[in-house]
């Protein structure tokens, strides 16, 4: 393997932080405090990190892999409750949706034998899948709060009819499955033409025969592909309900 | 005749402002009622309470001698339908609209009825395929109704449907709508600015600064 960075050039890399900085400055854009605490918040997390996952490693204990795995899920969801502001329940929606996803994501990945069950291959790929569900997640309940706002009339006039809550709100559900889904049908179709993704470049990297790192970027894209769809529909059926009362009339 | 729906001292508040003060009022069976009164005084606040879309403050409502709190709402709005002033057509065509009703009960379109509603309220088949973008406001707003009656209510809620119409239209929504309540007996309550409805009607109601005062 040919990887080489060490401290030295890690800090001579950190010039590239000033370049944003003084872009910031000179453009009075108010950004340099938060790329400040932005850098400082990455390096003392991934060096947190990396400690952690080396000790996790190798230790290779099935609880303390299934903690972290865990504890990834419930970062995840606590991150796209957040994107829900308004919608009632959302964390537990949130955890909900990424806890099944991530489940049967892995869970497949792990049956057919793509992955193994051990800390170095569980953890990294739980982490992808639950970051991914959490971003199509916070998509979504963006979606269904401004849908929601936008076709109020079109809502209303459905109830007026006499529709339940979910005929009333199907459109709008849909549409926020879908908003959810696209980014990851998006980077699918320009997948390797646009950009080398995180997985295959690392494999590269590490000095590995591109066409075996395909294969893994390949599996990473199925894998993306269940997990945003399993995260949307699950957390958009659960949340649509909370833009009603209880007397079944929008909010 | 037995009250088809009866109000007792309804008060509908919103952050902390009355809207509505202890309303009383009977509505009988088959009645056609035109309410009036000015802008911002309660009148749709009322239609929207009688509709299940809101739900009042304080008071008592009741329903076939049912208060309105032990029906289902979707069941209810069924029975109760709400019509609005500036209605939102569904989907691209005005097939759309007529299958609607027919979705949300979970059943087919029965076209020949849907084509008698449109015929009876001077529109044709043709118009069924017609983009939604393309109809005159007087034709939409007449989708719009026929969408409240495919399955007949027994209340139906008018919220100043012909305002902003052409005479013809309005003509035509009135004849229509008299129709509908002397043939089916369906009970009708319809807000108005107009002077002509106002004058024509034959019972009206005022509601003015919250509060129901019966003219005539």
């Amino acid at each position: 393997m040919n990887l080489a960075v060490n401290n030295t050039s890690l800090f001579l890399a950190a010039m590239l932080v000033l370049v944003a900085l003084a872009i910031s400055l000179w453009q009075k854009l108010g950004l340099d405090k938060d790329i400040v605490i932005g850098v400082i918040r990455a390096v003392v997390q991934l060096f947190l990190v990396g400690y952690l996952l080396k000790y996790i490693f190798r230790v290779n204990n099935l609880w303390l892999t299934l903690a972290m795995i865990a504890f990834i899920i419930f970062n995840a969801a606590w991150n796209a409750r957040k994107r829900g502001p308004g919608i009632d329940h959302a964390l537990g929606i949130s955890l909900l949706a990424i806890l099944i996803s991530t489940g049967v994501t892995l869970g497949v990945l792990v049956l057919s034998g793509a992955i193994k069950f051990i800390p170095s291959q569980m953890i990294p790929i739980s982490g992808m899948i639950a970051s991914n569900s959490m971003v199509a997640i916070g998509l979504a309940y963006r979606s269904l709060n401004s849908q929601f706002h936008d076709h109020r009339q079109g809502v209303l006039e459905r109830l007026a009819l006499g529709s339940g809550l979910l005929d009333a709100s199907i459109a709008i559900v849909r549409e926020a499955i879908r908003t959810g889904m696209s980014p990851t049908i998006d980077s699918a179709k320009t997948v390797g033409l646009v950009s080398l993704p995180g997985m295959m470049s690392g494999l590269i990297f590490a000095g590995v025969d591109p066409v075996r790192a395909i294969k893994y970027q390949i599996m990473v894209t199925f894998m993306l592909l269940s997990a945003t769809s399993l995260g949307s529909i699950i957390a958009c059926y659960l949340a649509y309900r909370n833009f009603y009362n209880e007397h079944k009339q929008l909010k | 005749m037995d009250a088809l729906m009866t109000l007792k001292q309804i008060n509908y508040e919103v952050a902390d402002k009355q809207i509505l003060h202890d309303i009383d009022w009977q509505i009988p069976t088959g009645a056609h009622i035109t309410v009036t009164g000015p802008s911002g005084g309660g009148k749709s606040t009322l239609l929207r309470i009688m509709a299940a879309m809101i739900t009042k403050t304080s008071g008592e409502l009741t329903f076939a001698g049912q208060p309105i709190e032990s029906y289902d709402p979707i069941m209810y709005r069924r029975q109760v339908s709400y019509c609005f002033q500036q209605p939102t057509l569904f989907g691209e065509t005005v097939a759309d609209n007529m299958a609607f009703p027919y979705q949300i009960r979970k059943q087919s379109m029965d076209r020949e009825h849907v084509i008698t509603a449109l015929t009876n309220f001077g529109l044709s088949e043709r118009t069924l395929q017609q983009a939604v973008t393309e109809l005159s406001g007087g034709e939409r707003q007449r989708v719009a109704l026929i969408r409240n009656i495919l399955f007949l209510p027994q209340v139906l809620l008018l919220d100043e449907v012909t305002a902003g119409l052409d005479e013809d239209n309005k003509q035509l929504i009135h004849a229509w709508l008299r129709r509908l309540n002397e043939q089916k007996h369906v009970t009708t309550i319809m807000i108005t600015h107009d002077a002509t409805e106002i004058a024509a009607a034959d019972q009206l109601v005022k509601v003015v600064a919250g509060r129901l005062e019966v003219a005539q």
